[in-house]
């Protein structure tokens, strides 16, 4: 690890200069969106205080648990649902799209593109066109996490099979396996832990992604939340967040306990 | 097809786009039951050789003959049923790690299932009971439900050996079967191949990296040196001077003594090893 | 090893079936969790499609007004006098600047959190108290902080910069803290050994080693935030592209205008994207 001086000091250079850019770009953007870091750095201590004492949950706000649990319930199965069909979908797309077992370049252009289009769509995006024809229902909320999804784990897997070694696809290319065989034997098994592994870190993220989507299609606890906030029940808004902080931090443990165990 | 000439390579050529020839006319023929060895140098096209015979590489030109029929010619249908009895080792096994080794031993069997039962994993008993005696011909039957992954790289290449045993092969390719294990793994790989090519009168071609391995398992030696065949054959007939013109002028590490040569030529096939021979 | 106890006619070392017929596939415990997880998910999917409210409308017709909403906002995007042009551009820049602010707040903030996270240069309690807090942070929904600060402090950019920060800093507390725990720990304790301060091997050391991973991470972050600014713009009002997208598509019911908008954060995003993957690949290995 020994490296000479001049590198060091083009290291230090550089990073210097980086450093300048940050701090121009950022004067810039302050100006230009009003924002005054004396200002913030005065106002959200404050903030965090006054949000600390007026959120916190009473021992009133848990009569209204009883409206909480239903909604978080539906936030978590929608979440789950729209990821674990996002990815079936995901994988084909990005198992007939991957360089080392596809079906052609063409292919491989089209399926990066498409994922990229999905995931890139800003999922507000989506579910302000669903709501035009689907209305405010649970299901709008699971198409447009669904479709976001489909985009990202497709992007996933894709570079999921193309890591994955293809000695084994010749091995079996060479035992006169025919394609399917091949994708059943040895595709799968080589990649379905890291895909699981990707699919439960959806989980996660789109629990917190319904609660925005939510927002917009009046359902689950991001609706439930609103309501609150709106009526400026803030203790009761504050337990909705508790209760998504549980609900995040146990899908968090729970797929960091499946991964060390699907290795 | 004349006499007993299992597999006839004639003229095999490969082109990449560019790029000067990686394999150039070469042509072998190999006998049921017979070990050749191929040897050279790194990038002298010992690999692209033995792709291009079951075509996983598609040679440019040539031809290959393999139990009478014109390999090269072959359809999709027709190859992968030709394939079935042209079985490959590899040097890193290419296993699929997740799954046992009983599961990957089967795997020799998907050419001859239908896609469905294939693809689900569904055996029959009898290739169940073909899948348990390779594995406990290779010494490896009290490992049949060990995850692949968890084995060392001598269990691991035994493994694939016992893949392409349930093949019912008439010829074995072994690309660098042993380049990535240790002298002791080495020994008993090589033994396991003289034995099925010898008791089970199986053909294998072998591309090697050590001389002195070549020289001791095989009835014939082959030598590339930049994609042109420029020596064959019997291990007795390898002298310094075939060797340099094969390595060219480099210094070579396990060139064959006399010593050497001698006891190549009288070699004794060994006995099957026991299933508590450990490889490290 | 389980053999057989009915013996002769069975292969060594095979196990059977309660039938009598040989185990091809043995439960390995990895395998059995990894199943038990696809039957559980698989499971959950089922039931939740089967009780999912699907609203009022008529499923079939509403997918056929969705493909045809879909097509008309990729095929027709354009302004319908709402916005002009250069208000949308503004958004954008509006959003583009929240991003920046954020991920250079939250970078400042997280390198210094980020040197206490790591297991290697601070006290494993703190560590874990640092990492404790930042998975909390991690938790709650952006779109929680930011609705809660404008409440606590005003709608506005520093509402909108504050509720950005919280994710955007555990992100980084854990990208940072982790790339300084690759720091080969021969170099650190050679440096101890030799005398020098926390602060010197951390500037000495750490710094020079992990600059460009750090500024690959702070770049990807700034992806992110990007995003995250238009999301919570459309749901908090907190202004830029993502409020005129709300707008656009809940109060003018216009879908041109939803299309142009989207065009518009989708050519970003690309960009960024394909910025931070080529980052990604070059400075930072193993993710």
């Amino acid at each position: 690890m020994e490296e000479s001086r001049s590198f060091f000091r083009a290291k230090t250079l550089s990073f210097l200069a980086m450093v300048v850019v940050f701090l121009l770009v950022n004067a810039l953007s302050a100006t230009y969106v009003g924002f005054d870091f004396i200002d913030a750095a005065a106002e959200v201590p404050a903030g965090v205080a006054w949000m600390a004492a007026e959120f916190l949950p009473t021992v009133e706000s848990l009569s209204k648990l009883d409206s909480i649990l239903p909604a978080l319930a539906s936030t978590v199965l929608v979440s789950v649902a729209s990821s674990c069909i996002a990815a079936v979908f995901a994988f084909a797309l990005a198992v007939l799209g991957s360089r080392t077992v596809g079906v052609g370049k063409v292919a491989a252009f089209l399926a990066r593109a498409v994922a990229s289009v999905f995931r890139n769509i800003p999922v507000v995006a989506w579910a302000l066109i669903l709501l035009f024809s689907f209305k405010q229902s649970e299901f709008t909320g699971f198409l447009a996490l669904f479709l976001t999804t489909f985009g990202y784990l497709t992007r996933c897997f894709l570079e999921t099979i193309d890591e994955m070694s293809t000695g084994p696809i010749e091995a079996l290319q060479a035992a006169g396996a025919t394609y399917f065989q091949i994708f059943a034997q040895a595709v799968l098994p080589m990649t379905i832990a890291s895909a699981i592994s990707w699919v439960l870190y959806m989980v996660e993220t789109n629990v917190r992604d319904a609660t925005l989507v939510g927002i917009l299609t009046g359902t689950g606890i991001g609706f439930v939340f609103d309501i609150y906030y709106k009526s400026f029940r803030y203790d009761v808004a504050g337990l909705a967040i508790l209760a998504v902080v549980v609900v995040v931090i146990a899908c968090e443990m729970t797929s960091n306990f499946v991964r060390r165990r699907i290795i | 097809m004349q006499d007993d000439v299992l597999l006839r390579v004639r003229g095999l050529t490969k082109c990449y786009q560019g790029d000067e020839k990686r394999l150039d006319d070469v042509s072998l023929d190999v006998r049921k039951g017979e070990l050749v060895s191929v040897i050279g140098p790194s990038g002298a096209g010992k690999s692209t050789f033995l792709h291009s015979i079951n075509r996983l590489i598609e040679p440019t030109e040539g031809s290959v003959v393999f139990d009478g029929r014109e390999v090269t010619e072959l359809s999709r249908g027709d190859l992968r049923a030709c394939r079935r009895r042209i079985s490959m080792i590899f040097q890193h096994y290419n296993l699929v790690h997740r799954l046992t080794a009983i599961e990957n031993v089967l795997h020799g069997r998907l050419g001859y299932k239908s896609t469905i039962a294939g693809a689900l994993g569904l055996y029959s008993e009898e290739e169940k009971r073909r899948a348990f005696e390779a594995l406990e011909q290779v010494g490896m039957a009290d490992f049949a439900y060990k995850r692949v992954d968890r084995l060392s790289g001598g269990q691991m290449q035994r493994v694939g050996i016992a893949r392409a045993l349930v093949q019912d092969p008439l010829l074995m390719l072994c690309d660098e079967p042993i380049a990535s294990l240790d002298p002791k793994s080495s020994r008993t790989v090589m033994e396991r191949l003289r034995w099925a090519a010898d008791d089970l009168g199986i053909a294998c071609v072998v591309s090697l990296h050590q001389i002195d391995f070549a020289l001791e398992f095989s009835d014939r030696i082959i030598g590339l040196s930049k994609g042109r065949k420029v020596f064959e054959g019997a291990p007795a007939d390898l002298t310094d001077e075939a060797a340099r013109e094969i390595y060219g002028d480099i210094e070579i590490e396990g060139l064959p003594s006399e010593a050497q040569r001698l006891r190549a030529a009288t070699r004794i096939a060994p006995a099957p090893v026991s299933s508590s021979a450990e490889v490290a | 090893m389980m053999r057989s106890a009915s013996g002769e006619a069975t292969s060594r070392g095979a196990r059977l079936s309660r039938k009598g017929s040989i185990r091809a596939h043995a439960t390995e415990e990895s395998n059995a969790v990894l199943w038990a997880v696809v039957v559980v998910l698989a499971v959950v999917s089922v039931f939740t499609m089967a009780t999912i409210d699907y609203g009022k409308v008529d499923f079939f017709t509403a997918c056929k007004d969705a493909v045809g909403d879909f097509w008309m906002m990729v095929s027709s995007p354009g302004l319908a006098g709402h916005f002009t042009f250069a208000d949308v551009m503004e958004g954008l820049f509006v959003s583009l600047a929240l991003a920046a602010l954020t991920t250079f707040i939250g970078a400042v903030i997280a390198f210094v959190l980020g040197l206490f996270a790591a297991t290697n240069l601070s006290n494993t309690a703190v560590a874990a108290a640092i990492k404790a807090v930042m998975s909390f942070f991690r938790a709650v929904p952006t779109i929680l902080w930011v609705l809660v600060f404008s409440v606590a402090i005003g709608l506005g950019a520093e509402a909108a910069v504050a509720g950005l920060l919280f994710h955007s800093i555990a992100y980084l507390v854990k990208a940072y803290s982790e790339s300084f725990e690759e720091i080969d720990p021969g170099v650190l304790e050679a440096l101890r050994a030799s005398g020098a301060r926390w602060w010197q091997i951390v500037f000495q050391a750490v710094v020079p080693a992990k600059t460009s991973e750090i500024l690959s991470w702070t770049f990807i972050r700034f992806e992110i935030n990007f995003v995250n600014a238009v999301a919570v713009g459309a749901v908090a009002g907190a202004g830029g592209i993502g409020y005129q997208l709300f707008l656009a598509g809940s109060f003018y019911l216009n879908i041109h205008e939803v299309g142009l908008i989207s065009y518009l954060c989708l050519a970003v995003a690309v960009v960024l994207e394909v910025a931070a993957t080529n980052l990604r690949k070059r400075y930072i290995v193993q993710h």
